[in-house]
């Protein structure tokens, strides 16, 4: 349990998957000019997170891992299908953001109207396809898996809402013309990026 | 090339070269006016990650630019068979059929390179330069200037991961493509390696300053996004 928790701790702020990997970065730069929008989005990749990635991993235990046919017939065993991973897992994703969307649309259409184009963009955020492929890299056990697509989908909501915050502070502050908006955005960034670097030094 | 698709659409085109001046602007254009990075903000992800090294950014680099080529040229030929609501899983399961064959060259051949690059090679999949320009571009265009126009975003995309490389190297290890090319006569005066370059924050300042002196130079790209 307490390794759980320290999975969980560590996704979050030391492994964060922006400060730490860059991942879904198009969208963190393109989607945090407004601090509404930016809290719509971060919502709506934890949710896709804690869906794709135990399906994925579901997906990988049970289809493609070398053995993991043995289950239809004891000699499918010998049968490794892991370079089918990437096709797979980006299949799955595509079609459960879609499902996502049709579920949010008819059970909760403001939330659905809020969240708007980001949902279906989603699929192509590296941060969620990242996920499927860590898992599949560390070897993670079900449990495991649970944990770090929460964990991995707050920290990415953390990082976007204080980006998003501090770029509606920036707007007033006199910039140089040729810095202003992606550049500036950018070094933000970088200078979180050392902020939650600070956090590394935390053993878990 | 042409000509058939122009009777296929009905549409009538002028036979055009090649290399017209048409096509030489879709090749050219993605370098800086419309570059991936700095200007669509497309792809960042990798961008950032692979760039501590010279040879992993090189590899990354021209893996991109074959998937981007090779995925804009084949969407450009089926463009007209993929009903518009299901085309996103059609661009997808294109560019990870690509993604893949990438994947197992670079096992095969740079075993090294390809372990140091992990996760990142699957993610030129959700490379958002090679969605963006099969729907930005591939989605209307004939297959040769497709073509053309992914190996002029996969080359403005390396333009970017060799500058930052190249510089993350020097200043972070003192080394290029793993040679020594800081002396050691150095060291020996008491100079060291910067260790912020070997951090992923460095990735972001010097995309932030390589923004800011090409958006200096080239005013009109100022406040695009």
């Amino acid at each position: 349990m307490l390794d759980l928790l320290n999975l969980f701790v560590k996704e979050i702020f030391i492994e964060n998957m922006i400060f730490a990997f860059f991942l879904g970065m198009c969208s963190f730069l393109a989607i945090s000019k407004k601090l509404s929008t930016s809290i719509g989005l971060g919502v709506a990749v934890i949710c896709v997170l804690i869906i794709t990635t135990p399906f994925n991993w579901f997906i990988l235990n049970i289809l493609l891992k070398p053995g993991a046919l043995a289950w239809i017939h004891p000699s499918l065993a010998a049968v490794d299908l892991t370079f089918l991973a990437f096709i797979l897992f980006i299949a799955i994703i595509a079609a459960m953001v879609q499902l996502v969307e049709m579920i949010v649309e008819k059970f909760s259409p403001s939330l659905y109207n809020a969240l708007g184009i980001f949902l279906p963009l989603i699929t192509v955020n590296c941060a969620i396809l990242a996920a499927a492929l860590f898992m599949q890299e560390r070897e993670y056990t079900f449990a495991e898996t649970l944990t770090f697509s929460l964990g991995s989908g707050i920290g990415w909501f953390l990082a976007i809402v204080a980006i998003a915050a501090i770029r509606e502070k920036i707007r007033y502050s006199n910039i140089p013309a040729p810095l202003q908006g992606l550049g500036i955005a950018m070094i933000l960034t970088g200078l979180m990026g050392i902020a939650f670097l600070s956090f590394s030094g935390i053993q878990l | 090339m042409s000509a058939e698709i122009s009777t296929e659409t009905g549409i009538p085109v002028k036979k055009e070269g090649l290399f017209s001046k048409n096509n030489i602007k879709v090749l050219n254009d993605p370098l800086d006016d419309i570059n991936p990075i700095t200007v669509q903000v497309l792809g960042i992800c990798s961008a950032l990650a692979v760039t501590t090294q010279v040879k992993p950014a090189l590899i990354m680099a021209i893996g991109v630019t074959v998937v981007t080529a090779f995925s804009n040229l084949i969407i450009s030929l089926i463009r007209n068979g993929i009903p518009s609501r299901i085309r996103m899983i059609v661009q997808l399961v294109v560019i990870a059929t690509l993604v893949t064959m990438v994947d197992l060259i670079l096992k095969a051949y740079v075993y090294d390179v390809s372990k140091k690059l992990s996760v990142f090679v699957g993610l030129i999949i959700t490379n958002c330069i090679v969605m963006g320009r099969l729907e930005a571009y591939a989605m209307q265009a004939k297959p040769w200037p497709s073509f053309l126009d992914g190996i002029g975003n996969g080359i403005g995309y390396g333009i970017i991961l060799i500058v930052v490389s190249v510089l993350r190297e020097i200043f972070g290890s003192g080394t290029l493509l793993g040679y020594q090319v800081i002396p050691q006569s150095f060291y020996d005066a008491g100079y060291v390696n910067n260790g912020m370059m070997m951090l992923p924050p460095a990735a972001l300042f010097l995309i932030g300053i390589y923004i800011w002196i090409q958006r200096g130079k080239n005013r009109k790209l100022i406040n695009v996004s």
